[in-house]
């Protein structure tokens, strides 16, 4: 009974498996990428070794991301699987992947261009990236509550909208301060641009759980 | 084999294709059009259990009576089917889920304005009255079963892809269950009329009744794949948007309304735990599972359903069998003026003094005492002489008593007394009755039955009540054997 049990519900259990480990690559990234700004201002540079250990395990979490996506993908069209759900499910994966695309392009671009930031703006960046790992967090919470349990998809939308809000102000903040200081021109834009991306994390993560706003009235109509 | 057979059979085979390219729908329309299931899967799916429900169910009780075999010449039986199946066919191209046996209810009132013979009226009523039920009942059952299991679902919390396979498999079981009766309910209905001419012999363990019926069940796979997508993708689709759980909902209503307002099971299985019954109502599965879809939109949006589409779908129910009585009677015309085939074998209606007492009870019988003796070709005419002497008399009795006024003459011929065991559904003191009989002639049917009433207390009907249903169902499958050995087969 059990074995019949299993193959029947097999292939469903380790699709949605699938589903959780690519929310989880998502998670993971969020967290390494925190650590890795915290490591690489700590050091002062791309030179740390921890920095470097958490832009490869990025790297690698994006590949896995990928295969991830690409398996669930298929999956969800060769079995014909959720009908009226495949089209959201498939854009909801695609906008969470450039979510970790976009983790590993600004520890590449950090690990390559090496920007120098004073050290009175290290606790104002470190902020920023706390407000976005914050989002993007709830922007997970929110997805997987789109698969399991759709009345609590708003609750954390919600949350995702105020961290966004929150990052925001702190990368205006930030770039105003950046622009206050003794800092070349030249040095000014290089450090206001890793702002503008590391805030594109936020506003990403934002958009998703907007469309996923949507595609929940869908699913609870 | 009489190759005529075959060709009479054609239009059997003709209704089987209109039956299946038309009736999947009630039980794959909301799984294919909501794309849960492919409709290569469907088809295949409906394909073996139509089959399966056709030999193994449909052959089961030996004298499946066809609705047809009111009808008593093949040709006539011929031109029925065939105009019944013109009529769902057309239908079904139009994409529009109708009920193949109202349209074969009709065709078979257009033989008899043909042939003159009496029609019960009030199979009108019944037709009218599932057009209402059926729909009303199935949408308040969707209704709230949708609302409750909306409810139960919130609860349990189950992932997106789970509850896609735990739907996927609902529908599919559903599916299963629901082709497996469809063939073993509708196989008399295409197949039946040919019983009696069967041009297959038995092959081994498996009857020349199963060949037939496997025939038929492959004419219905040919019309469930050739052309069940157009009317399946209307009640899944093109009636209101549904979701896959709302698709698995309205089959499991239309299921439930049937089996709780037209099973006779149920109402026994109630009678004999001294519960009230349900009272059995008219009910169509074609009709039912538009409602159903209806009864979900509602909760949804119902500015989502399209009420052209649903009108069209009412007119169709409402043209099937009026259209199906006219082609019928014009078919009926030409075939036997034109091309010379008879489409009925003149029987003989006679008023007797033992008829009119049978009838004592229920009629002015002495004011009917002018017709003994008279000779009537057609049951109408003689209803007619009948509604002029007694112009109030009970409808339903002044039926019962024109059709049991037809002369058979039958004779039970020792010569046959083998073949009453063959079925090996009749017990040996009924045959013991029979052969008590041996070499008497009964004017009447009912003449006949009343004799073996009389010999032996194992064909005696018991007071019409719910518990004694099926005793009385039986006894009456086992006189059908008896009586289709000693009467004439259709022709």
């Amino acid at each position: 009974m059990s074995t019949a049990h299993f193959s029947l519900f097999g292939r469903t259990k380790a699709l949605e498996n699938k589903i959780d480990e690519f929310l989880d690559v998502l998670s993971e990234c969020n967290i390494h990428f925190k650590a890795a700004i915290t490591y690489f201002l700590e050091a002062g540079g791309n030179t740390a070794s921890a920095f470097q250990q958490k832009v490869k395990e990025v790297s690698a979490m994006e590949s896995r991301g990928d295969d991830l996506r690409r398996h669930i993908e298929s999956e969800l069209y060769e079995q014909a699987l959720i009908p009226d759900f495949r089209g959201d499910v498939l854009s909801l994966l695609e906008d969470l992947d450039t979510v970790i695309n976009l983790f590993e392009d600004n520890l590449i671009n950090f690990s390559i261009e090496n920007p120098q930031y004073p050290t009175e703006l290290h606790k104002d960046l470190k902020g920023l990236c706390e407000q976005v790992a914050l989002s993007v967090e709830s922007c997970v919470m929110a997805t997987r509550a789109f698969f399991r349990d759709i009345n609590a998809v708003r609750d954390h939308a919600h949350k995702v909208m105020l961290y966004e809000k929150e990052a925001d102000k702190l990368s205006i903040a930030l770039k105003t301060a950046i622009f206050k200081t003794n800092l070349g021109l030249d040095q000014k834009a290089h450090l206001r641009n890793f702002v503008d991306k590391i805030d594109e994390l936020a506003n990403e993560a934002e958009d998703v759980c907007d469309l996923l706003a949507i595609y929940t009235i869908k699913r609870a109509a | 084999m009489d190759l005529s057979v075959l060709f009479f059979m054609s239009s059997g085979l003709f209704l089987g294709w209109s039956l299946g390219s038309n009736d999947a729908a009630n039980v794959f329309g909301t799984a294919v059009g909501t794309r849960m299931i492919k409709f290569s899967t469907a088809a295949l799916i409906c394909t073996i259990f139509v089959i399966l429900g056709a030999v193994i169910s449909g052959a089961g009780a030996a004298h499946t009576l066809s609705k047809l075999g009111d009808i008593n010449a093949l040709g006539g039986a011929f031109v029925a089917a065939f105009a019944a199946a013109a009529v769902v066919a057309w239908l079904t191209v139009l994409g529009l889920p109708v009920s193949t046996t109202q349209a074969i209810v009709g065709s078979i009132i257009g033989w008899n304005f043909f042939t003159g013979m009496s029609t019960d009226f009030s199979v009108f009523k019944t037709i009218i009255g599932t057009w209402f039920i059926s729909p009303v009942l199935t949408a308040f059952f969707s209704y709230f079963m949708y609302k409750g299991v909306s409810w139960w679902l919130n609860k349990q919390k189950i992932h997106l892809i789970s509850l896609d396979a735990l739907t996927r498999y609902a529908l599919i079981i559903a599916g299963v269950l629901g082709s497996y009766s469809l063939g073993a309910n509708n196989i008399a209905n295409v197949m039946g009329v040919f019983i009696g001419a069967n041009p297959f012999q038995d092959l081994g363990p498996i009857s020349g009744l199963q060949i037939l019926f496997f025939v038929g069940g492959i004419a219905i796979s040919v019309g469930i794949y050739t052309y069940g997508k157009g009317v399946m993708m209307t009640v899944g689709d093109s009636i209101a948007p549904l979701t896959p759980v709302g698709a698995v909902v309205v089959v499991l209503a239309t299921s439930l309304v049937l089996f709780l307002f037209a099973s006779e099971d149920l109402e026994f299985i109630l009678a004999s735990l001294g519960l009230p019954t349900i009272p059995l109502v008219p009910v169509s599965s074609s009709q039912a599972v538009v409602g159903g879809v209806i009864g979900i939109a509602l909760i949804k949006n119902s500015g989502n359903i399209r009420w052209k589409v649903t009108g069209r779908i009412v007119v169709a129910w409402i043209q099937t069998p009026i259209v199906s009585a006219l082609v019928s009677f014009v078919m009926l015309f030409l075939v036997q003026n034109v091309f010379a085939i008879t489409v009925f074998q003149k029987v003989e209606f006679q008023v007797s003094r033992p008829l009119l007492e049978k009838h004592a009870q229920k009629l002015d019988v002495k004011s009917l005492e002018s017709l003994i003796g008279k000779t009537y070709t057609t049951s109408g005419a003689l209803k007619s002489d009948v509604d002029k002497i007694l112009p109030h008399a009970d409808y339903k009795a002044e039926l019962t008593f024109v059709q049991e006024a037809r002369m058979e003459r039958i004779t039970v011929d020792p010569a046959r007394f083998p073949e009453l065991g063959k079925s090996g559904l009749l017990t040996q003191p009924q045959i013991d009755s029979v052969k008590a009989l041996s070499g008497k002639t009964f004017d009447y049917r009912w003449q006949l039955v009343e004799a073996l009433a009389a010999t032996s207390e194992t064909w005696r009907m018991k007071e019409k009540t719910v518990l004694n249903k099926p005793y009385n169902k039986q006894v009456g499958e086992r006189l059908a054997i008896v009586m289709d050995l000693y009467t004439e087969r259709m022709k």
